[in-house]
């Protein structure tokens, strides 16, 4: 039985911790901030184990409970409550887990920052906003930490507020999640009206009902309802965890500070759109056509986010880009109901990404903030153990065989070619490509940061603050402190073995049991699970199979291009100048957007206060009343004379007039 | 006859009294410079007295004497919301009564008897009860008023307040004197008895309408509230708070003894009463609100103005409807602590801090106390999601369920202009400058009113998140 009280503690430690760490200021100093924001999540990552434990190893019984009743409106009563089975246990470990690592590892990567104690606050509620999406066992509820989680991404890539683009890109992923956020509002409102409920185990229950219902928006035309609520909370999902159409505020939130898109942009917040349709998988197996959108929208995200990301030379927007197409990943898995493989993808990944994100942070300390891989190469010798974290970080981000990601993708992929709904041929073909793609941005990755030549110069007395010249730097770069490289080696662990551990009870042993369900017709892995022979089988099937050797490809081009021909790229991109251009420009997204919507909504706007606000309701209207009101203001105070005698008088008055009326109106 | 069970009923009120006889004998045997024992000795009775309220509540209604005494859930809420409001005034109080030389034992003994009657009140079964409970709570309270002897302004007040309270209190007894005539009995579930089959109904709605009045008077609804914003002013800031919390639950108290647990039979003629109440107290409070220049006065037309909502809640006689006017009243009672808290806080020796203008700028000089002022005024207009705003859609929700669709749009449309004087204290407050040879704020107003004003702003803030327990408590309280 998982008690209560424990469960209180593990969501609200974080909060106490972000409070005193944020209020305190001066109190608790900057160490006091850090120890104590970092004492709260390793006591929620510890309870988190106590929880994963009871429930897997202890026999605990799924916990459902109410806390306590928040609001009731009429007939609906909302609680705040917590529902923990094992898919919630998974992410509760998960993210408390990278988040403490994150936690250690900012004491050495925001050391010289003013805002240490803003930003250990804001980590902190962080972690206490993602518990509360994660442990809520209702839809408001996680509405309210998927509200929260996306204020402080928004305060934490706005970090560094000064900088125009910093605050531009806060502002972008503010607004592009609110487009996200408006379509899961209404998808919540869709559940209302269908099931009169917003609790998960009512309206899950009550799942079935929905097939054949029809809701009629447009006159005439009956839409199936379990269609419109899965899309209108995919529709959350796309902005959450960035898939096209709403991918732009990702790579432009790397203007946070690096840890922020390691902990919020790669490894926890971007997948809460994953769990949430993971969550809501009853939902989803009542609307193939929704489970098609999906595979589609992540299909889609894989390969073409991935092919931007060999384009890029900042080390962290290459590491972005390849969220972006792992996030693709996960969200194929969930189109094709092999839901257990997508949050299997988002655990592996949440760690390898972590670290990836990490070791680039490392290699930008080192670096001096310097985050352009053409002014970087050869650090292999300076800073060996971030060299090989990050390569064990993408050997795994390739699938290399062995490798945790390698197990987590590799059935991913499966499972698409399995698959037979609308859709799936165009996926699997994108997903296998992909492989391709990731290949070749993780080597290239490699390759010019930390092999070949080194292109900085170092030059002492330069004074790296005062005027940036790109590429020369005050001191050689030298290996990062502990307090970095021994988060980067406890991530590596897991990057390289846990998939080889938990492949077999998360996709093949029932393990979600209650929490995740799948209608037979739609059940890939149960297909797949009469091929499955154990990690070891799998591992060495897998130098037979095609996703192997594509990975292998795009290694081999990789190493060629960037490692041995160095200005092979660049002929290259000049001769397919075109899709170069594309690429570089990101499809021209960000331009269509910004000129349709942004200019286009400044200018309706525009015309709307020009015309119908200040001309029409200010004038009019609002001045209008607004002096009325003044004028009986004036007016009324009068009657407020001061003397005794008129105030007897007004209240007798009232008497009478109450009487008269009951006189004239109201007798029996 | 007495029996022991009857005393065993009224427990918290017979240790009221003998705590309230306890602190007047206790302050006389004390020199003035030893007056801060009293003020602990207050503070102690108080708590116990929530202890007892709350630990010795039946699980069923209650009573004692007959029927004269009633102890149940809703009686519960208000005594210990009356008792919580007194405990804050003593704490923040004492530092203004001490620069002022008001730290007197009567400021004590005063309340202590105010507030029993305010406990006797809402736990009345009968006529006599209520009007014994109203009248021990109302001539202390003229007298706190008058606290201040050598302010013209509180002695004047004081007058107002009496000359006004007794013309209530003698519209109140001449009603319950035609009712008497028309039921022949006291007791008021004998009245609702008498009254579903009475042969004079004439008689009993004359009757009524003078117990409307008299309530009406209680919560300082218009046109019976012009004593208000003169007492709210001219008395001392302390008793200003107390004025503006605490009667205001005991009316609640009042209103559902009278009229539901009495005068349900005719409760279609009371709630279109107190819906033309509420309506004029809803436009006048909030209109009049934005042309005041004094901050008590200001605070004091919002009060009448937020009586119209508590008798939006009362205007639909269903559990829903009471317990949103309880809930109302209990939210309006803490909130009204903090506004008044801030004040108490930052005036001191030769400043009162009562006119809007002295807040220019405030949060330059003291930006927690004013973050806790905009908190106060925040709710206060019912910005969501704080605690004011719950409480606003409670009733306006039982306005509307109980078919007083228009009387709900007033509230909005009215709670829109109120908007405006709040904003105005937060705006004086946040983007104004200090004016010209104001004084800094004293160097650190007492530590224990900091303390509690800061658990009760953010007590206002928890609110909103643990509003669900509360509404089922005052559900609770009318069986719903």
């Amino acid at each position: 039985m998982i008690s209560q009280n424990l469960l209180i503690v593990l969501a609200a430690a974080p909060l106490v911790g972000a409070l005193i760490a944020g209020l305190g200021r001066k109190q608790v100093g900057r160490a006091g901030a850090a120890a104590i924001a970092i004492l709260s999540v390793a006591i929620s990552f510890a309870l988190s184990c106590v929880v994963f434990w009871q429930l897997v190893w202890g026999g605990a019984p799924v916990f459902n409970h109410d806390v306590y009743t928040w609001l009731e409106v009429g007939k609906l009563s909302i609680g705040i409550g917590f529902l923990v089975d094992r898919l919630t246990a998974l992410m509760l470990v998960t993210v408390t887990f990278v988040s403490l690592m994150v936690h250690v590892y900012t004491i050495g990567y925001m050391r010289d920052d003013p805002g240490f104690q803003r930003f250990f606050a804001y980590i902190a509620l962080f972690t206490f906003s993602m518990l509360m999406l994660v442990l809520a066992n209702n839809f408001l509820q996680l509405f309210i930490g998927w509200e929260l989680v996306g204020l402080v991404s928004y305060l934490l890539i706005g970090f560094w507020f000064e900088r125009p683009s910093a605050s531009f890109a806060a502002l972008k992923a503010f607004i592009v999640n609110r487009v996200g956020d408006f379509g899961f509002i209404l998808g919540i409102a869709a559940v209302l009206y269908a099931f009169h409920t917003l609790d998960y185990s009512a309206v899950f229950a009550q799942a079935p009902d929905l097939a054949g219902r029809t809701i009629e928006i447009v006159g005439g035309h009956p839409w199936s309802l379990a269609t419109l609520i899965c899309l209108l909370l995919f529709v959350g999902a796309c902005g959450k965890s960035a898939q096209v159409p709403l991918h732009v505020w990702l790579p432009d939130s790397m203007e946070g500070p690096t840890p922020i898109s390691a902990l919020i942009h790669a490894a926890t917040m971007v997948t809460a759109g994953i769990f949430m349709v993971a969550r809501m998988s009853p939902l989803y197996e009542m609307s193939t056509t929704a489970l098609s959108v999906v595979l589609i929208v992540g299909a889609t995200t894989a390969f073409f986010m991935g092919l931007i990301g060999i384009v890029q030379n900042d080390i962290k927007r290459v590491i972005a880009y390849s969220t972006l197409s792992q996030l693709g990943y996960m969200v194929v898995a969930l189109g094709v109901s092999a839901y257990a493989a997508g949050i299997f993808h988002l655990m592996t990944h949440a760690f390898f990404k972590a670290l990836l994100f990490l070791g680039a942070g490392s290699v930008i300390v080192a670096m001096h903030h310097e985050q352009d891989m053409r002014y970087m190469g050869g650090l292999r010798k300076r800073m060996p153990i971030t060299w090989i974290t990050m390569w064990i970080g993408s050997l795994a981000l390739v699938a290399t065989p062995g490798f945790s990601g390698f197990y987590s993708k590799d059935q991913i992929i499966e499972a698409v070619g399995e698959s037979q709904i609308f859709g799936a041929t165009y996926a699997y073909w994108c997903v296998l490509l992909g492989v391709f793609v990731t290949a070749l941005y993780s080597f290239r990755l490699l390759y010019m940061t930390f092999h070949g030549k080194e292109r900085f110069k170092v030059e002492h007395g330069h004074d790296d603050h005062a005027h940036h010249q790109p590429g020369v730097l005050a001191h050689a770069p030298r290996e990062s402190p502990w307090v970095i490289t021994v988060p980067l080696v406890l991530l590596a662990i897991p990057s390289v073995i846990i998939g080889w551990f938990t492949i077999e009870p998360l996709l093949y042993g029932g393990w979600f049991g209650e929490s995740i369900k799948v209608l037979p017709g739609h059940d890939v892995l149960a297909k797949m699970a009469e091929e499955f022979h154990g990690p070891a089988a799998m591992f060495l099937h897998s130098f037979t199979s095609a996703p192997f050797w594509i990975a292998v490809a795009g290694f081999a081009v990789a190493t060629w291009v960037y490692l041995f021909n160095p200005g092979l790229a660049d002929r290259a991109a000049r001769t397919f100048l075109p899709v170069f251009k594309m690429l570089t420009r990101k499809y021209w997204v960000d331009e269509v957007y910004y000129n349709l919507f942004a200019r286009g909504g400044v200018k309706l706007g525009r015309a709307f206060w020009k015309g119908g606000d200040a001309g029409l309701i200010d004038g009019a209207m609002v001045n209008g009343s607004a002096s009325l009101v003044e004028r009986s203001s004036r007016v009324l105070r009068r009657l407020q004379t001061g003397f005794l005698y008129h105030y007897a008088f007004v209240m007798i008055v009232g008497l009478i007039l109450l009487l008269g009326g009951l006189w004239y109106w109201g007798l029996r | 006859m007495i029996t022991l069970n009857d005393l065993l009923v009224m427990v918290p009120e017979l240790y009221l009294t003998a705590a309230a006889c306890f602190v007047l004998l206790f302050d006389v045997f004390i020199n003035d410079d030893q007056r801060d024992a009293t003020h602990w000795v207050a503070i102690i009775v108080m708590l116990v007295g929530i202890f007892l309220v709350v630990h010795g509540q039946p699980d069923t209604t209650a009573t004692a004497f007959g029927g004269m005494f009633v102890r149940d859930r809703m009686a519960e809420i208000l005594k210990v919301t009356v008792l919580i409001a007194t405990i804050l005034m003593y704490v923040m109080a004492r530092p203004w009564l001490r620069d002022r030389q008001l730290f007197m034992g009567e400021f004590y003994s005063l309340s202590m008897f105010s507030v029993l009657g305010v406990m006797l009140l809402v736990s009345a079964g009968n006529l006599i009860t209520v009007y014994l409970g109203l009248e021990l709570f109302a001539l202390p309270a003229y007298a706190l008023v008058a606290l201040n002897r050598e302010s013209k302004l509180s002695s004047e007040a004081a007058i107002k307040f009496f000359v006004l309270g007794s013309l209530a209190s003698g519209l109140i007894l001449f009603g319950m004197s035609l009712i008497y005539g028309a039921t022949g009995t006291l007791d008021l579930h004998g009245i609702f008895a008498a009254a579903g089959t009475t042969t004079h109904p004439h008689l009993l709605q004359f009757g009524l309408v003078f117990l409307v009045v008299g309530i009406g008077f209680e919560f300082g609804a218009v046109p019976f509230h012009m004593w208000l914003p003169d007492v709210y002013e001219g008395a001392p800031t302390p008793i200003a708070m107390y004025i503006s919390a605490v009667p205001k639950l005991a009316a609640v108290g009042l209103a559902y003894r009278l009229l539901e647990v009495g005068m349900g039979p005719f409760a279609d003629d009371w709630r279109i009463m107190l819906a033309i109440m509420a309506a004029l107290s809803l436009v006048v409070g909030n209109v009049v609100a934005i042309a005041q220049k004094n901050l008590k006065r200001m605070l004091a037309y919002s009060t009448i103005s937020h009586m119209g909502f508590v008798f939006l809640g009362l205007a639909n006689p269903t559990p829903e409807g009471y317990s949103a006017a309880l809930f109302y009243a209990v939210c309006f009672a803490l909130m009204e602590t903090v506004a008044f808290g801030v004040i108490l806080a930052l005036a001191r020796k030769g400043f009162e801090c009562e006119m809007i203008d002295d807040l220019k700028g405030l949060n330059r000089r003291s930006p927690w106390f004013a973050g806790m002022m905009a908190i106060a005024m925040f709710s206060l207009a019912g910005i969501p999601p704080l605690w004011g705003f719950i409480a606003k859609v409670l009733v306006l929700k039982a306005a509307i369920d109980g078919g007083m669709l228009w009387l709900a749009i007033v509230a909005i449309i009215c709670s829109i202009i109120g908007l405006f004087y709040y904003l105005r204290v937060i705006w004086v407050m946040y983007f104004e400058q200090p004016a010209e040879g104001v004084e800094p704020l004293q160097a650190k107003p007492d530590l224990a009113l900091r303390g509690l004003l800061s658990i009760n702003a953010l007590g206002l803030v928890a609110m909103i998140f643990f509003s669900g327990p509360l509404l089922a408590w005052c559900r609770a309280a009318f069986g719903g």
